[in-house]
């Protein structure tokens, strides 16, 4: 492969220098000593000390994960059924319904899956709170986790599992022993899509929550509103470090399994 | 996997059964909702619908009230047409910023293109209220940006630019160019660069080849792209609410208010009915992409 063009250079540097100067930018406020936003005041980590004893916003950190670790193993699970169903299953009965179903909620606006699973709720009179935002993150991280299953199972060999078969393996225990270590590394992707999606929704749980339900996404919401502070940056920082650990940690898996292919 | 065993067939009957429950069923009730009388009563409707049986009484007493009301009044007309027009210059403003990067990253050497993509997915990852409230912080008055500009020279005065359209746009394009970028660059990938060599060979300029050879065997991409960043960016709700002002209302922020602020879950579920209506076409358009690509 030839070098690349002063231009191509060019579109490289200014395409990533757009994606990352604002997140750049927030980070560094967060460590910034002055209460205003527009004065630099020095390097403090006051702020992070400030949101320890912020109880509210602790409180909600805690729930939104106990909440994305329960809806990402729901939906990791829905999802490779999904994808199993999709790849192997040629036909089936409704199976455009079904991969329409799948693919539907990737690219459905927010707001209408958010109140039409709200309106569900109401109308089967479930109280609103932990389970029903559980739910409604689990129904979208499915397409998610479905589509990055699905990829792992395209390039997977189907030979080993007949030779299970062959061998006298039950279906289940082929299914153990054989299907899932092989594609694990696309489910732990697919969970942690999820488990971020989860952490990441405002719009939907807004409309599913209920009393005593506040997720860190809602807090945040309600404070950003009010406008800049710096305590917000921080809690920000702090979110963008546990998710780029988690993406870091999602791509060296996928890597390794790479190589371990050869 | 025997398709006939029982324990295969289990696979699809639990997601299918799920998405029946929680994704087909919740459309039919906010149509249902959407023929509904607003009331005050918890929750408040009052449903023309309450089962089969009933079917014949519902028919006669159709009622398509909010849906006149949201055709005779102004604010909701002009929130689809903002929407429109704000989700289509995103559209816009992502390809000519994402054909470019896709484009230097497919060039670029193979060894580099994974961390490349990884780079793109990743603010991806970082929640999107961050990402927004990101943008808040350069935008607003004696915010990063204006600083820079007056500190530079390049403006006299701040520009102001929270709360306009203009910051709606930057905040949208920035929020969805991974969704242009990642099939750009897949379909560009694919590009046999051999075909380019063929057309130097043949005489023709590096833009005449690009026009009439690279632009046509990306075109699944764009196409790709566009429905990917056109669809959710009609019904965005949390960049107009939080980088927009009163004249940038779109669609996502009608609904919410309807439904928050004024509490008429009915006239809130008539506009999503027609914010779907809406996004047919550009759906269609990316289940064909999605064929083209496979």
């Amino acid at each position: 492969m030839k070098r690349l063009g002063p231009g191509l250079v060019l579109a490289l540097v200014a395409g990533f220098a757009f994606l990352y100067l604002p997140i750049v930018a927030l980070v560094a406020y967060s460590f910034n000593g002055s209460r205003l936003v527009t004065v630099w005041g020095g390097f403090s980590t006051r702020w992070y000390g400030a949101l320890l004893s912020n109880q509210p916003l602790l409180d909600a950190a805690w729930l939104s994960l106990r909440l994305a670790f329960v809806s990402a193993t729901l939906a990791s699970v829905l999802g490779t059924l999904a994808a199993l169903a999709l790849a192997r299953h040629g036909r089936f009965a409704g199976r455009t319904l079904f991969s329409g179903m799948v693919l539907a909620p990737l690219v459905m606006p927010e707001v209408i899956t958010g109140l039409s699973l709200l309106l569900l709720f109401v109308s089967l009179d479930i109280g609103r709170g932990f389970w029903t935002v559980t739910i409604a993150h689990a129904t979208l991280g499915l397409g998610f986790a479905a589509i990055v299953v699905q990829a792992r199972l395209a390039r997977f060999d189907t030979s080993l599992e007949e030779a299970a078969r062959d061998l006298g393996a039950t279906p289940l225990v082929t299914f153990f022993t054989v299907t899932l270590p092989l594609i694990a590394p696309g489910v732990a992707a697919a969970w942690m899509l999820a488990f971020t999606l989860s952490l990441d929704d405002l719009v939907i749980a807004s409309f599913t929550t209920g009393p005593g339900a506040t997720t860190l996404p809602m807090r945040l919401y309600s404070a950003v509103r009010l406008g800049v502070s710096p305590e917000i940056n921080a809690a920000c920082t702090l979110l963008i470090g546990a998710v780029a650990l988690v993406v870091i940690c999602a791509s060296l898996l996928l890597k390794r399994e790479r190589f371990a292919r050869g | 996997m025997k398709p006939g065993s029982r324990f295969a067939r289990l696979f699809p009957a639990i997601p299918y059964l799920w998405l029946i429950l929680f994704f087909l069923i919740p459309f039919a009730i906010v149509l249902r909702m959407a023929l509904s009388d607003a009331d005050t009563a918890i929750p408040p409707y009052s449903p023309h619908f309450q089962g089969v049986s009933e079917l014949g009484a519902f028919l006669s007493a159709l009622d398509l009230e909010n849906f006149r009301l949201i055709a005779s009044d102004d604010l909701y007309w002009r929130s689809y047409l903002t929407s429109l027009r704000i989700a289509a210059l995103t559209t816009l403003a992502a390809l000519a910023i994402g054909y470019p990067l896709a484009y230097a990253m497919a060039a670029a050497p193979r060894r580099w293109q994974g961390v490349l993509i990884v780079l793109v997915i990743l603010p991806f990852w970082t929640s999107f209220l961050i990402r927004v409230y990101a943008w808040i912080g350069i935008l607003r008055p004696d915010g990063l940006l204006d600083s820079a500009l007056l500190w530079l020279g390049l403006t006299a005065e701040p520009l102001r630019l929270l709360n306009t359209e203009a910051a709606v746009l930057i905040g949208m394009v920035y929020s969805y160019l991974p969704f242009m970028v990642l099939p750009l660059f897949a379909s560009l990938q694919k590009l046999d660069r051999t075909l380019l060599e063929a057309a130097a060979d043949l005489g023709a300029t590096p833009s005449r080849a690009f026009l009439s050879v690279t632009l046509p065997l990306s075109l699944p991409g764009i196409l790709a792209g566009s429905a990917l960043v056109f669809i959710p960016a009609i019904g965005e709700f949390v960049i107009p609410d939080l980088l927009g002002g009163p004249d940038t209302t779109m669609i996502g922020k009608a609904l919410w208010t309807e439904f928050f602020s004024n509490r008429d879950w009915p006239l809130a579920s008539a506009v999503a009915v027609v914010l779907l209506v809406v996004l047919v076409l550009p759906l269609m358009l990316l289940q064909r992409a999605r064929g083209a690509a496979a």
